[in-house]
């Protein structure tokens, strides 16, 4: 490292509280508290924060197995996980509850990471895992499949149909001659949605009988039909097996694509393999779930806010946040106005909406 | 290809759709020296600066960086030889000035590894030398136009290259600032790394300019020593103005009449 010292360190400065800011040349920099806040044994803070967040989405579990219509005692919540004798009441957990709360911690987590890597890729804290259209395809799939009368597993299949046709759709205009700007890739996104939107209107609006209350479940986002979380968690692992180990690559493409490649990374494929991991993570979601929203918005952005940008922390953190949030809100969905089961998808726009207007009103920037 | 060049064109020409930035020309840059590109303005003086980065292949002949063509480096590795100083680094998400600084050890880390505290030491070092002590745990989004042009260079002070290549380095800075930076990467130069750079100031060109590679903006090159091709006739004749030559203190300046 250069060891000569600038000659103007001693000029004042306009940000630095108004006192000089010296320098003396061969003098080792004195260590800030602030730096090293921002720094500081960074493992340790990541296995803190990981470790809280899991805690948080083992106590949302845990409660999501408990209330309900029916209120089912500790007992037999453990009862239903195998940690001892119960009643009838852990029939009820273990056949209903269990598949559904894991339905939904999966897909909220999904949700987040596919966000958070959404963001990364348009370089826009306020994308989300739908705006490339990925949620518009799906809803086309499944509601074609629903007025079609179709049962409940054609209906995922035509779901998930939707999504990955809209996600090759956006790929292959957005690249075009070659040129694959965030810009080009998001106005194709959005384009491409609001197709898919004009789509699901044309379809809602031509239904006349009980179906449209399926339809409307599934826009909003509902998990009551998820009985087979287990691929999803499958696919959630592989997800961040995949991600992780780019995470600091991640960090380096946010600074944009000339200092990235300049920095040695393959921006290319780089940015394939985000978009692949992150429309096909929304897809899983979305076909379990329907298009849930704001999950994949506010838990990237509210956990970027408390952690920083740095996506080795950021994108584990999102998911396990995503999770926890996503289940807490379906349990909300089912006991509020018990009887009556609320699609999630209000409960988190009712939570995300107030939350998120908020978070702006607080960072005017 | 010379042993001793650090960075060598050899016959290398730019063509950018059909326009043709620089006929063919050869030069070479010595570890020690500071090349500095100048030309009017959508010249291809940025062009040319990706190219010799590797960033862009040429269009026409190479570019070696210590006597092996930049087609052939792995990226990881170039990343730890040169270091790229962007006209415009935007900011797309909130980050700290330690953390944006750090980006640049990026190439030296290992897939799993994560900044030690002789990485945190050098970002701080560098932090120093730009006149920004203390400013380690503050957003880069508050900072002023200068200042985050000051953390930029930081971060390529903390990549450590052997051959810095900077994008009109003197970007927002006021002027004590374009003198001190431009100090400083000439002081780094005599250390033994290679300094090209992107200027607007002729006279400042004139100043810290070993050797010169001046583009007239309709492809044509005239490269070589700072004597050379620092006269007032193709300097004129480049920007379009008439300039006069005269000497201060020793040292060429140039006018516009």
């Amino acid at each position: 490292m250069p060891s000569r010292d600038l000659d103007c360190c001693g000029a004042p400065s306009t940000h630095g509280k108004g006192r000089l800011v010296a320098s003396v040349p061969g003098a080792a920099p004195a260590p800030s508290l602030a730096g090293r806040d921002a720094l500081g044994r960074p493992l340790t803070r990541c296995l803190r924060v990981l470790g809280g967040l899991s805690l948080a989405g083992a106590l949302a579990f845990a409660f999501a197995l408990h209330a309900g219509e029916v209120t089912v005692s500790w007992a037999d919540v453990a009862a239903a996980l195998g940690l001892g004798p119960g009643g009838g009441a852990a029939d009820v957990v273990r056949t209903l509850r269990l598949p559904r709360a894991l339905a939904a911690y999966a897909c909220g987590a999904l949700l987040a990471l596919a966000g958070t890597l959404m963001q990364i890729l348009l370089r826009n804290p306020l994308a989300d895992p739908y705006v490339l259209g990925i949620s518009g395809g799906a809803a086309v799939g499944a509601l074609g499949a629903i007025a079609l009368g179709a049962a409940a597993w054609v209906v995922d299949g035509a779901a998930f149909a939707g999504a990955l046709t809209a996600t090759c759709l956006v790929f292959g205009l957005a690249r075009g001659d070659g040129a694959w700007t965030p810009t080009r890739l998001l106005l194709t996104g959005v384009i491409v949605a609001a197709g898919c939107g004009a789509a699901v209107s044309f379809m809602l609006v031509m239904t006349t009988d009980i179906r449209v209350q399926s339809m409307l479940f599934w826009l909003t986002g509902d998990a009551s039909g998820a009985t087979r979380p287990w691929p999803a968690f499958l696919i959630l692992l592989a997800g961040l097996a995949l991600v992780l180990p780019y995470a600091r690559d991640f960090n380096v493409l946010a600074r944009g694509d000339l200092p990235a490649r300049a920095l040695g990374l393959r921006v290319e494929r780089l940015r394939l393999l985000i978009y692949v991991m992150a429309s096909l993570l929304t897809a899983v979601a979305v076909t379990q779930v329907g298009s849930v929203g704001f999950v994949g918005l506010v838990v990237p952005h509210l956990v970027r806010l408390a952690l920083g940008n740095d996506q080795r922390l950021l994108l584990p953190a999102a998911a396990l946040a995503g999770g926890a949030l996503l289940t807490a809100a379906d349990t909300a969905a089912r006991t509020i106005m018990a009887p009556t089961q609320l699609p999630v998808g209000v409960l988190t726009a009712l939570i995300g909406v107030p939350l998120f207007l908020f978070l702006l009103m607080r960072h005017p920037r | 290809m010379s042993p001793e060049a650090l960075l060598e064109a050899d016959r290398l020409a730019v063509r950018v759709g059909h326009r043709w930035l620089c006929c063919e020309f050869s030069l070479s840059l010595r570890a020690g020296e500071c090349l500095v590109l100048l030309g009017p303005n959508g010249a291809g003086k940025t062009t040319l600066l990706h190219t010799l980065a590797g960033l862009r292949p040429p269009t026409v002949g190479r570019v070696a960086l210590a006597g092996r063509d930049l087609s052939t480096w792995p990226a990881g590795e170039l990343a730890r030889q040169r270091g790229l100083l962007v006209q415009q680094q935007p900011d797309y998400f909130a980050a700290s000035v330690l953390e944006t600084v750090l980006v640049g050890r990026h190439p030296h880390l290992g897939r799993w590894r994560w900044e030690g505290p002789e990485d945190i030491a050098l970002a701080r070092g560098a932090l120093a030398q730009v006149g920004l002590e203390g400013f380690e745990g503050r957003q880069v989004l508050s900072l002023s136009g200068g200042e985050r042009q000051r953390v930029a260079i930081a971060a390529l002070l903390t990549q450590a290259p052997t051959l810095f290549l900077l994008d009109e380095p003197t970007n927002h800075l006021d002027l004590h600032y374009q003198i001190a930076i431009l100090d400083l990467f000439q002081a780094l130069a005599r250390e033994g790394r290679g300094v090209v750079m992107v200027l607007h100031d002729i006279n400042l060109a004139a100043r810290y300019a070993d050797r010169v590679i001046l583009l007239d903006g309709v492809g044509g090159v005239l490269a070589g020593r700072r004597a050379e091709v620092l006269q007032a006739e193709p300097l004129s004749r480049a920007f379009g103005h008439p300039l006069r030559q005269i000497e201060v203190a020793g040292r060429a300046h140039f006018i516009p009449d």
